[in-house]
Order: C-alpha cells, then structure tokens, then sequence
C-alpha cells in the first residue's frame, strides 16, 4: 500500500494474463512474478490516476485507492 | 556548452580554419615531447573556462622542451581565476603582425545568427566593441543563404585584407559559420584573428559553446574527443552531484537540478526567472538559501522524494519553501506527495517542520487536499510567490 495511492487487484494476483494493465500503465504499477500479475509496493504512489487500467482491465480487478 | 579553447580549435580544424602547431597535454612530460616536436619557441596556454587567463598568468612562453616542461609544471600546480589547471595547449609560438577579432552569435532581437568583425583583436575586445566608431563590422545571416563569398570577403575587406589576403581571410569568415551550422554552436568566436609575419592568417584562439539543446544530436563531437559536461563556474559539491545523480537514473521531468549554497532555507523551485524572482524574495525576508534546486515536467513522486531528502540532508537546513509559478507541466498532488514523502524519510513531520508550496497549477485541487491532510501551509494562485517567501522566513525563528 501506497502512502497516498493503493492500487489493488481483486484476487491479490491475477492469473489471467491478458497483461493489459502492464502494458498501459505509464508508470510500472503492475509486474509479471511466476507467470501471475501482480502490484509493485514501491510503485503505488506512482499512480497519475490516468484509469487506463480500469478501462481495459475486461474482468475489472484493478481498484484504484485514494488515501487522502 | 563551453569548450576549452583546444576542442574549439580541433573543431576550428575540422571546418578548415588554419590554427598554430600545437597539442593538448595534461603532464610536464608530455608538454616537453610537444614542444620538441614543434621546433622553437612554444606557448604554454592554461585550460580554462575562462577568458582574461593570459593577465592571470595562464599563458606563458617557454624558448625550449626544457622550459615548456618547466612551465607546465608550475602552471598545473596553480590555479588561473581560481580554476585548477588540469590541462595546458603548448602550440608554436606566432610573429604576429596583426590582431583581429571575428565572432559569430546569436542576435536575440533579429532572430539570426551575427557575425563581427572587428580590427582590434585581444583581451579588451568586449568593452572596445561597445564604442561607437571601434570599427567593428556587424552583418546578419540569412538563415536560407548562409554567408555568401562577397559577404565573407567584405568583412575581409573590413578587416584590412588585400589580395591574396581577401581569399584566405574571407575563407576564415566563411568556415566559422560552417563550424557554427556543422556544430550547433550558439557562439563561435576567433579573438585574436592573427595575421603572421609571413602573411598568413590563423586562429591564434578559439571560442566554442555548443547550444545544450542539440548536443544529443552532435554525436560527432564525441568522436573528436568532446565530452558533454556541465560547467556551473567551479567543482560541483558532493550534493549536487548526487541531485544529478537522481534526475540521471529517470528520464521522466526534472528534479537534482542542485546549486548548493550555504544558508539555511532549502528551496524546491521551478527554474527560470521565477527561482530568481523566488531567491531574491528569500533574502529580502532575511533567508538565505541553502540550496536551489529546479522541478519540471512532471518528475516521478520518486525523484521528488530523494530530492527533498537530498536537500534536507544538507546540515543547518531549518525550512523548506516549495514555490513556483503556476505549474503547467507539472502536476501540484504529484509534487506534494514526493516533497511529503521526502520529509517523512528524513523523520521530519510536516506539521511541526518549517515547510510552505506556493505550488499552483495542474491538479491543484487534489495537491492542496494532500497538503490538508499532513498540516502544511500553502498558498493558492491568489497569493504570490512573495508572500509565500515571507511567510517560510518568518517560520522558524525564535
Ligand atoms: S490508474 Fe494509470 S497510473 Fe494508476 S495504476 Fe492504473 S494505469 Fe497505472
Ligand atoms: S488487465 Fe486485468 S485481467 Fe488483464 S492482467 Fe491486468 S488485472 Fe489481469
């Protein structure tokens, strides 16, 4: 979890693989580790809120957090 | 960019411009087996930055190797303008005749390359050029033309060339702005032009800055031994090089664009003449500045972050003071999660140090909610810059 950002995905890891969250988020949010999708801690206060991973997420598992 | 008068004249060479004999070298040693080399009497020219070296003791003759070896020697262990000398251009020593100027710049006001030419060459060129009737010629280029042979030999002609002497002069005039085009120079300058006893014409020395714009696409440079570097006037301290170090490792935006200096109010500021507006704000409110350092175009939350705790790791910072314009290309909520993120790694709490943004701009409404939520004090586009400075300098005093 990120201090101002949260970027989760529904389950934890997602096995699908289409990797479409990967290829448009312009700032590395999102990794490939042992064939599953997962979030990169160090990377959620990253996040510009662009959406485009909500937007081509097909099984909407990406939520996107504001904590403040 | 500016070059060292020896990688102006390799360049000066490269377009056909005729320059002394002469070599870059950076040990006594070295200077002996040049100047053995060249035959007779050498000069000895300290590398600098700088101009005004040749009063400062920066150029000096030696008549054999033994004394170019000996003047190298002493001229590396001193320094010239208060610069260290790390590398000297020994080069056969000139009769010269005649001293001119010829320089190529940019004229702000008519959007175009100028060249000058001038009949008297040497040190006080700049202040001499000033005077009406100095006799200086002054002729704009047309992009789209370039510098025609009639032109090229008027100013020849100016600079009191005949015969033979108006080709080769003109051709000088002629290839200092083909090294300008060639090599993206914004200033190209040959001060002094000389004419020697035997009637030939030569650069006797060379300045070069290269526009830092194009250097990307100046990859021949790299190939004559030209590095790109940055020059701020002196060494740059341990801390800047690390805030260069961080906008190094990202592409994305800048922030690490560090000028050290030894107050106590460390600033994150936009570049431009909107930092000095910030700066001469800072010390008309009694701060002095502990560093500056430039944010734009949207670096990552990351680099804000080590930056801010780069320059909050300098010892006697007391404040902060994040100010700038109206941010367009910057996102307000992107630098006030790094500045905050920057400060609490450092152990710092917002609420309790000395921090004030004056950081208007795009997506301000979510930065000032993020400043809300962690107690710090900002100023809206309704307040300016000054007063946010005289806020953060009243912050922190008993
Ligand atoms: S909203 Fe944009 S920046 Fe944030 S995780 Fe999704 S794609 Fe990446
Ligand atoms: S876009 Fe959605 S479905 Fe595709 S890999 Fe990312 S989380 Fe999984």
């Amino acid at each position: 979890m990120g201090l101002f950002v949260t970027v989760k995905l529904n389950p934890e890891e997602c096995q699908d693989g289409c990797k479409s969250c990967l290829d448009v988020c312009p700032v590395g949010i999102f990794r490939i580790e042992g064939g599953k999708v997962k979030v990169v801690a160090d990377n959620e206060d990253e996040c510009t809120f662009c959406e485009l991973c909500l937007e081509r997420c097909g099984q909407k598992l990406v939520e996107i957090i504001k904590n403040y | 960019m500016r070059l060292y008068e020896y990688e102006g004249k390799i360049l000066a060479q490269k377009v056909g411009i005729p320059v002394p004999a002469g070599k870059m070298v950076d040990s006594p040693e070295k200077a002996r087996e040049v100047a053995g080399e060249i035959k007779g009497e050498v000069v000895v020219k300290a590398q600098i930055l700088l101009g005004g070296r040749g009063k400062a003791g920066g150029v000096r003759f030696a008549s054999d190797p033994g004394e170019a070896e000996k003047v190298t020697r002493e001229m590396l262990a001193t320094r010239v303008r208060d610069r260290k000398v790390e590398k000297v251009l020994v080069e056969k020593k000139l009769e010269i005749v005649e001293e001119m100027y010829l320089g190529i710049t940019i004229d702000e006001i008519n959007k175009r390359m100028i060249l000058l030419a001038g009949k008297t060459g040497g040190v006080e060129v700049e202040a001499i050029a000033q005077k009406p009737g100095a006799g200086f010629a002054r002729a704009l280029v047309d992009p789209f033309i370039g510098v025609p042979g009639f032109r090229a030999k008027e100013l020849a002609k100016h600079l009191g060339a005949t015969d033979k002497g108006l080709g080769a002069l003109g051709n000088i005039v002629s290839r200092l702005y083909a090294l300008v085009q060639k090599f993206d120079a914004s200033v190209a300058e040959i001060n002094p032009l000389v004419k020697t006893k035997d009637g030939s014409y030569l650069a006797a020395d060379c300045r070069v800055e290269i526009d830092d714009d194009a250097i990307f696409r100046q990859k021949e440079l790299e190939s004559l031994g030209i590095f790109p570097r940055e020059e701020r006037g002196r060494e740059p301290t341990e801390l800047e090089r690390k805030g260069a170090e961080i906008d190094r490792v990202d592409h994305r935006g800048v922030a690490g664009r560090v000028v050290e200096f030894d107050g106590d109010t460390a600033l994150i500021i936009g570049g431009g003449g909107a930092s000095l507006t910030v700066f001469d704000a800072i010390l008309k409110y009694g701060g002095k500045p502990a560093n500056y350092c430039e944010i734009g175009g949207n670096p990552t939350v990351r680099k804000l972050q080590l930056l801010t705790e780069l320059i909050l790791s300098k010892p006697g910072v007391k404040r902060l003071a994040v100010v700038t314009n109206v941010l367009s290309n910057t996102r307000v909520d992107l630098v006030a999660r790094g500045v905050i993120k920057g400060m609490l790694n450092r152990g710092l709490d917002p609420r309790n140090f000395p921090v004030v943004f004056r950081v208007p701009g795009a997506w301000e409404d979510e930065g000032f909610r993020i400043l809300d939520k962690y107690g710090i004090k900002y100023f809206d586009r309704t307040h300016t810059m000054d007063e946010a400075a005289q806020y953060i300098c009243q912050m922190g005093r008993s």
